[in-house]
């Protein structure tokens, strides 16, 4: 055989060999996922926590699956008792709180849960050296006291009413949080301990968690044995991969979601969250900081149109920052209807005249001012670009940035800003720090300075009161003043859409807070799940 | 760095060289142990210069990193920032020092890493040692994979091409390689995924191991497939370009004329006078590609989910984590200067007539 055939004889003889060996390795059978024996439960994530310790943050809204809090939230988003025995009533003056500890509660590693556990959480989070991101959430509280080894006692700074939803936060072992000193170099972000349903069982960063269930857990042992969480970011990746059988339920955005539905052995869930996004206009701009500007660009915004177009349907039109699931806090009738025609009118009455190009002007000031968006955020970028043309219809020019956030921050009393946020719990945990002059251009809170007296007086009042009519009354108050002279322009409560495979018993429907991923979402209840029978 | 010869350029002076040398003799008077330790010298002096070479690159870093857009206290408060007060805020930069020079933060650091203190990653809130140590393997292992594939891929096929130049087989593939050149690693990874993962499913689309389950060798190699196979295709164009070019070259020379004329098999004279010829600066192509096999890495670990140390690099820099950036940059530094000295130390030891004051 002549030198050239042996040679290429050779070279294909080495390529199929290998294409074999591949071929081999590839038929080996893959795993099914996680429902094989039904105690094993795969989720996807599309964010991986930077850190478990929940003095830095982790899950601060409850439902860890690694920590209990001293009270929890049910499916109403009632606080009921977790690590405390009964709901704590405040005392006369609202200003202190007395909590009695469940007894025989163990952490993970074996010690027993008592009420210097309890103080040396709070005290460590009040710490200014452990630089914990938490203390303005905590800012009420002045001094934490053990009674007795069953009893804590909290002092407030002022009477509080949503103090309770506070009481969520995880509880850390004392030992843990022993030495003083930024919280950022403490093992205990990645090896937690607490004394929650599950426990962790191995982080490999940049991959997956895996938590065993907590067999000693004080509520009973999880049916679920196994939780494993993937980290898997980019969304059409994870759709792929949940199509092919690896996850048993993941987050996935409204569009990829709607894919899975009608699939054989898949649900599409969506849940309403109290995860608002707004136009927020700032008081300091020449342009916005006319009230009828403001009131004219809130009859100007299309918001069911934005809902339709942008978020397939998954939605609800926002007006103030106060979601209908909080019942009789929500007030129906504090709205803006889409009206153009209304809004040119308001225009027109406050002084801005349309020149030749169309914009509007006053006093030689055209109607023009530059809406900042965060530039990774698709969401934000499209109701951004979707409310610069319903302004534009109306005369208003506007004009788009997308930006990072450390070059948001210092424009944010000049120019707007598409700004997000929102909790289902409390009206005063989503209102107050947005909207009272108290914390006007105090980091992201309020932003745009708006300070309305009639906002202010309701705000304080449903804050410090104990008493809950009065509390519905003074947000009702706060409502009709805001909408008489709003500060921004809230579009919509965002739906978060979740995709689940059958096969298990015990989701409960629950409005989820801002937090993404798979430790709230239709997973918030995990340790009550049982497999399908 | 060290002397890139091209051997076309020297059909001259070559064979009378080449002759001086077949009869044992050297143009010095020692021979071969002071070549060994002209050798030796080179790496004495390229480690030597490696040192300032790290520093200037890390104080290089910290300055880029100190006039970086992007503040740590973001990455540090992450959702929390949207309630947090300035005042606590302000006192957080304090306690955390972000807010101390790029001078003393560089001084920090550099203290640390003589006491052998790699310091604490903000971004991962691990230590850096820590961080390394649970994530480098991966990456050596992807790395090394790809870049033996690359090898393969560029030796074999280049060798084919050249060998029938002009044929269909050499058009199509130097047609790919310039095609493949110009397309970005993650197009191809992106890319491979649809067809082999999700269209075939004959691989898995991405992460170390199936969900759930634990890193045996099976499950890691089957995971690897994907990722180092676009790793090397990405890398081998330019390689496969070079050695079918540089063996175009060889081809030509006149002592593969003369093996010709002695009657030796066509197969002999490619794969034992020309080719060898022809790999010499190969080698050190090696080591001028290993800053894009770096690169590459971070791009392949991002799309593949694969945990290995180029993906932490990305989120080290957006967070301005200043202990874990610095590290890595040093990995970088030294990846690329070692496998340059690598590169030369193996052409000096390949070919004599290669000068080792590089």
């Amino acid at each position: 055989m002549s030198p050239s055939r042996r040679v290429r004889r050779t070279v294909l003889l080495a390529s199929t060999l290998v294409i074999a060996v591949l071929g081999v390795a590839c038929s080996a059978p893959s795993s099914t996922g996680g429902s094989g024996d039904g105690t094993e439960l795969v989720l996807a994530e599309a964010y991986e926590d930077e850190t478990l310790h929940p003095l830095m943050g982790y899950a601060v809204d409850g439902a860890s699956k690694l920590f209990d809090g001293l009270l929890t939230h049910d499916a109403a988003r009632v606080v009921q008792p977790a690590l405390a025995t009964e709901v704590p009533e405040p005392s006369t003056d609202g200003r202190s709180y007395t909590v009695r500890l469940r007894e025989g509660v163990r952490f993970h590693d074996g010690s027993s849960f008592e009420a210097a556990d309890v103080v040396a959480t709070y005290r460590t989070l009040l710490d200014p050296a452990s630089a914990s991101p938490l203390t303005t959430e905590f800012a009420m509280i002045s001094g934490v006291a053990e009674v007795d080894e069953r009893t804590v006692r909290f002092d407030l700074a002022y009477p509080y009413a949503p103090f309770p939803h506070k009481l969520v936060l995880g509880i850390v072992p004392s030992e843990a949080v022993a030495e003083p000193g930024p919280l950022e170099d403490s093992a205990f972000n990645s090896e937690p301990v607490g004394t929650g349903p599950f426990r962790l069982a191995e982080w490999r960063k940049g991959d997956r968690m895996i938590m065993e269930a907590n067999e000693s857990y004080w509520d009973g042992a999880p049916e679920i044995k196994r939780l494993v969480v993937v980290f898997a970011i980019d969304d059409n990746t994870r759709a792929q991969r949940m199509r092919s059988g690896e996850f048993d339920g993941t987050v996935m955005p409204p569009a990829l979601a709607e894919t899975f539905r009608g699939l054989d052995g898949y649900r599409v869930i969506s849940h309403t969250s109290a995860d608002y996004r707004t136009i927020m206009l700032p008081t300091g701009n020449p342009v916005t900081g006319d009230p009828g500007v403001r009131l004219a660009l809130n009859h100007a915004a299309n918001r069911q149109g934005m809902i339709d177009a942008l978020l397939a349907g998954h939605g609800a039109p926002a007006y103030t920052p106060i979601p209908e699931v909080l019942g009789t806090y929500a007030e129906p009738s504090a709205q803006f209807g889409f009206d153009p025609a209304r809004a040119e009118q308001i225009l027109e009455q406050a002084g801005w005249v349309p020149d030749p190009g169309g914009t509007r002007a006053r006093d030689g000031v055209p109607a023009r001012f530059t809406l900042m968006y965060p530039a990774s955020d698709t969401v934000r970028k499209d109701l951004a670009q979707a409310f610069a043309s319903d302004a534009r219809a109306v005369g208003v020019d506007i004009e788009l940035e997308g930006l990072g956030w450390e070059a948001i921050e210092p424009r944010m009393g000049a120019d707007a800003l598409v700004l997000g946020g929102g909790t289902p719990f409390d009206p005063d945990l989503v209102s107050y720090q947005l909207l009272h002059s108290s914390f006007a251009a105090d980091g992201f809170n309020n932003p745009g300075s708006y300070a309305n007296p009639e906002v202010d007086a309701a705000l304080d009042v449903a804050r410090r009161s104990t008493d809950e009519a009065e509390r519905v009354d003074a947000y009702q108050r706060f409502q009709h003043a805001y909408v008489a002279d709003p500060a921004m322009v809230f579009l919509t409560f965002l739906e978060h859409t979740y995709v689940v495979r059958d096969g298990w018993q015990g989701y409960q429907r629950i409005v989820d807070p801002h937090a993404h991923g798979v430790t709230w979402g239709p997973w918030w209840n995990l340790q009550d799940w049982t497999p399908a029978a | 760095m060290g002397s890139v010869v091209e051997p076309a350029g020297l059909d001259t002076g070559g064979v009378s060289e080449r002759s001086e040398r077949a009869t044992g003799h050297n143009s010095t008077a020692q021979g071969a142990p002071s070549r060994t330790r002209a050798i030796g010298w080179l790496v004495a002096r390229r480690l030597a210069f490696a040192v300032p070479v790290m520093v200037i690159v890390s104080a290089a870093m910290f300055a880029l990193a100190a006039a970086s857009p992007f503040d740590p206290i973001y990455q540090y408060y992450g959702v929390q920032i949207f309630t947090a007060s300035d005042e606590d805020i302000a006192r957080a930069r304090i306690e955390l020092g972000l807010d101390d020079s790029m001078v003393v933060q560089f001084g920090r650091w550099a203290g640390g890493l003589l006491s052998g203190d790699l310091g604490d990653s903000r971004s991962l809130r691990q230590p850096v040692a820590e961080v390394i140590a649970e994530r480098l393997p991966w990456t050596l292992l992807l790395v090394t994979v790809g870049l033996v594939i690359a090898m393969l891929v560029a030796l074999v096929v280049g060798i084919v091409a050249a060998w029938r130049q002009g044929g269909w087989f050499d058009r199509v593939v130097t047609g790919a390689a310039q095609a493949i050149e110009g397309i970005p690693a993650f197009v191809l990874a992106l890319g491979a995924i649809a067809l082999f993962a999700l269209g075939l499913g004959w691989l898995p689309v991405a992460g170390l191991t199936d969900a759930g389950a634990d890193a045996t060798v099976g499950q890691v190699a089957r995971h690897l497939v994907l990722p180092a196979a676009v790793l090397g295709v990405s890398q081998s164009p330019w390689l496969l370009l070079h050695v079918r070019q540089s063996l175009l070259g060889a081809l030509a020379d006149d002592h593969v004329t003369g093996a010709r004329a002695r009657g030796l098999s066509e197969r002999v004279v490619v794969l034992r006078h020309a080719l060898p010829t022809a790999l010499l600066p190969f080698v050190t192509l090696i080591g001028a590609r290993v800053p894009e096999l770096v690169t590459g890495a971070v791009l392949v670990e991002v799309v593949f989910s694969w945990p290995g140390v180029a993906a932490a690099v990305v989120q080290a820099a957006l967070a301005v984590d200043y202990p874990l950036l610095a590290t890595l940059t040093l990995f970088a530094t030294a990846a690329v200067l070692l496998g340059s000295l690598l590169a030369d130390v193996l052409t000096a030891v390949l070919d004599p007539r290669v000068a080792t004051d590089g």
